[in-house]
């Protein structure tokens, strides 16, 4: 078993023939991935990389029915169009690569999902992989070639790679890998990706990259103290010696209240039992350490 | 981005708020055109907090000494923001000050109202001292702004009848300002009931989402926003650049792998000089534009190019590496690591510069930061 990606997986890809939609439709079907179908508006009846393009959503699933996910590459000011359509035809997995998607619009549109029963990842995501099974995102073919009982989640793209890459290099494969997006608002956060790894058997570990900022990382070590997630976890944070950013005034702080800084959501996370690794490398160790 | 001052007090005049009386000058010459009453305060636009403790505040009792204090703010750069705009406003007679604001609140995915009845610069404080003080209203994005929760807030703050309805107006606009202008923020602090029972934003500070920025065309990022010379100038490019004070340039792909990077650098006894991120499929320009501005940079003595492709194409930044050196020359050390899509071409395009290319990040910062300490003994 794996989340959110598997043998099952039907891929429809919005924005298909845009050059990042046809480029990684390639490259998803070199992974092995089943991409049946894809849509642009206008150009239905093309095909891309051999994949039957749609002019919409209903058009792809009138052909297409198997069709269980959705991934989409369409620009920042269209994209948000592209999330309720697939949404609207009863998609139950939609994962959203396009990045600079306006907050306004991603706050609607994933409230609507979860109303809809619809999982979104995303926006700003590199996607998800369950390695050797499937892939529904961008992240690298030649990273994602080991099966194993390491499940990650993080908040990075290429720090996922990174570190995903160390690990594969040390021998410990992956069950399925999350970039769950780095936007202030996203469809399934750290704490949610961390539920669904909790009912899956063949993870055994999590490793978790997190950044400096927001409050997930904090609310995680919370559900881990109240005992709802039980698997051992190692954590990477970025940005240890990152300057203050630009807060949001006041607001930001009084919300924030302390929390979202480096050292406190290592203390949070330490103060929960879990492993906070130093350098991406060191996650590698302590995952080591942990199996033993 | 956020708005400097008088362009949040210009937004929610236009939408009914009362703000002190004032003009907004960009020349000298502009203040004997204006009809204030003096006293007034000429306030220097810039987004920095704290503005009266830097002197970027001050009285002025006649337009001779307005147009003195503004001269002296006028062109000055402070940390790289260069001040553009002054604000002269007529002061207000203040009964008490109060604290509100909108923003998102990311956990719940929801929109929150904070309001306090203890306003001013120390709001912070109080949300540290005595939390109680700070009412927080969550908004949801389909069910916009209840009269229930209008009422809460309103019994809260300690306002009836006239005032009552006087604020929920208030909270209504800034709610509208909120949606129309794809805020992140909107915040008045300190908020003014004056003498004659009515209430003035003092200062405002509205923060705009840089996504839909595109859909606000009323708003100039040049003349209006926060942005410092340096980030006008990474804005061009489209990367994104912070100076730092160290002397190890960094340039990484991916926010969390270039601040990752930092903290590698940091590990091994160096110091960053900057974060420079260029971002998810950087071209082979935007990659030469970032080296040729750390190549440049006098304080930074060796960089490390840290790229994990994933979006990004390994031989999209071999090409823009190459060409940085042909245009600025190889003037210091280069430790690049190089993994991930069409890593292979990107090192063959990279090969003539005889630049080692490293397996990890660890290994090319380590030997990076040998060396240059080496030089520094």
């Amino acid at each position: 078993m794996t989340i959110l990606v598997d043998h099952n997986t039907r891929v429809l890809v919005q924005g298909i023939t845009g050059s990042e939609g046809s480029r990684h439709t390639l490259y998803m079907l070199q992974y092995g991935t089943k991409v049946v179908a894809g849509v642009t508006p206008g150009r239905g009846g093309q095909q891309v990389h051999g994949v039957p393009v749609y002019d919409s959503v209903e058009d792809a699933l009138r052909k297409h029915p198997e069709v269980n996910t959705s991934i989409i590459f369409v620009p920042a000011r269209f994209a948000s169009d592209a999330v309720y359509e697939a949404v609207d035809n009863g998609i139950k997995l939609v994962v959203i690569i396009t990045e600079h998607i306006p907050i306004h619009d991603a706050i609607r549109f994933v409230n609507y999902a979860k109303y809809k029963g619809t999982i979104i990842i995303g926006p700003n995501c590199p996607g998800v992989v369950s390695p050797t099974i499937s892939k529904v995102g961008i992240l690298p073919n030649s990273v994602y070639v080991k099966k194993g009982p390491v499940g990650i989640i993080s908040r990075s793209g290429t720090l996922t790679y990174e570190i995903s890459y160390h690990l594969t290099q040390a021998g410990f494969g992956q069950s399925t890998v999350v970039g769950i997006g780095g936007d202030p608002i996203i469809g399934t956060d750290m704490v949610e990706a961390a539920l669904m790894y909790e009912n899956d058997p063949e993870t055994k570990y999590l490793v978790v990259i997190g950044e400096i900022g927001g409050d997930q990382e904090e609310r995680l070590a919370g559900l881990v103290r109240d005992g709802k997630v039980t698997k051992p976890i190692v954590a990477f944070i970025a940005g240890r010696t990152a300057p203050p950013g630009k807060r949001l005034g006041h607001a930001g702080a009084i919300i924030s209240m302390g929390v979202g800084t480096y050292e406190g959501k290592v203390k949070a996370l330490e103060s929960a039992g879990i492993k906070v690794a130093k350098t991406p490398l060191e996650v590698v160790k302590l995952i080591r350490d942990i199996s033993k | 981005m956020r708005l400097l001052e008088y362009k949040g007090k210009e937004i929610l005049a236009k939408y009914g708020v009362s703000v002190p009386k004032g003009i907004v000058i960009s020349s000298v010459s502009e203040i004997d055109k204006s009809s204030l009453k003096y006293p007034v305060f000429v306030k220097s636009q810039v987004p920095f907090a704290g503005r009266a403790k830097m002197g970027l505040v001050k009285r002025a009792n006649n337009s001779n000494e307005a147009k003195q204090i503004a001269s002296e703010y006028l062109g000055k750069v402070i940390q790289d923001f260069e001040v553009k705009k002054v604000l002269l406003e007529e002061g207000v007679d203040v009964v008490k000050e109060y604290y509100v604001s909108i923003t998102i609140d990311r956990s719940s995915r929801t929109f929150i109202i904070l309001a306090s009845p203890e306003g001013g610069v120390d709001i912070e404080e109080i949300a540290r001292t005595s939390p109680e003080k700070i009412y927080r209203a969550r908004v949801h994005p389909f069910e916009g702004l209840r009269d229930y929760t209008v009422n809460a807030i309103n019994k809260f703050m300690g306002f009836t009848g006239e005032l009552a309805s006087k604020f929920a107006s208030l909270l209504r606009i800034m709610y509208n300002v909120f949606e129309a202008y794809d805020a992140e923020l909107v915040e008045i602090n300190p908020l003014a009931l004056t003498r004659d029972g009515n209430f003035v934003a003092l200062d405002v500070k509205i923060m705009i989402d840089d996504n839909a920025l595109y859909r606000h065309s009323d708003i100039s990022v040049e003349e209006e926003g926060d942005l410092t010379r340096e980030e006008l100038e990474a804005r061009k490019y489209g990367f994104h650049y912070v100076e730092l004070p160290g002397y190890v340039g960094v340039v990484g792909n991916g926010a969390g792998l270039t601040m990752a990077t930092m903290d590698l650098v940091k590990e091994f006894k160096g110091e960053p000089a900057d974060f420079l991120d260029v971002g998810g499929g950087a071209s082979r320009d935007t990659v030469k534009a970032a080296l040729s501005l750390l190549l440049k940079d006098e304080r930074i003595k060796g960089i490390v190019l840290n790229i994990f492709g994933g979006i990004t194409r390994g031989d999209e930044v071999a090409y823009g590496v190459v060409e940085a050196f042909k245009e600025i020359g190889a003037s210091k050390p280069l430790a690049i690591r190089l993994k991930g899509t069409n890593e292979e071409e990107g090192r063959r395009i990279l090969a003539p510069l005889g630049v080692k290319i490293y397996e990890t990040a660890e290994e090319a910062i380590g030997e990076l930061i040998s060396k240059l300490q080496g030089g520094l003994r």
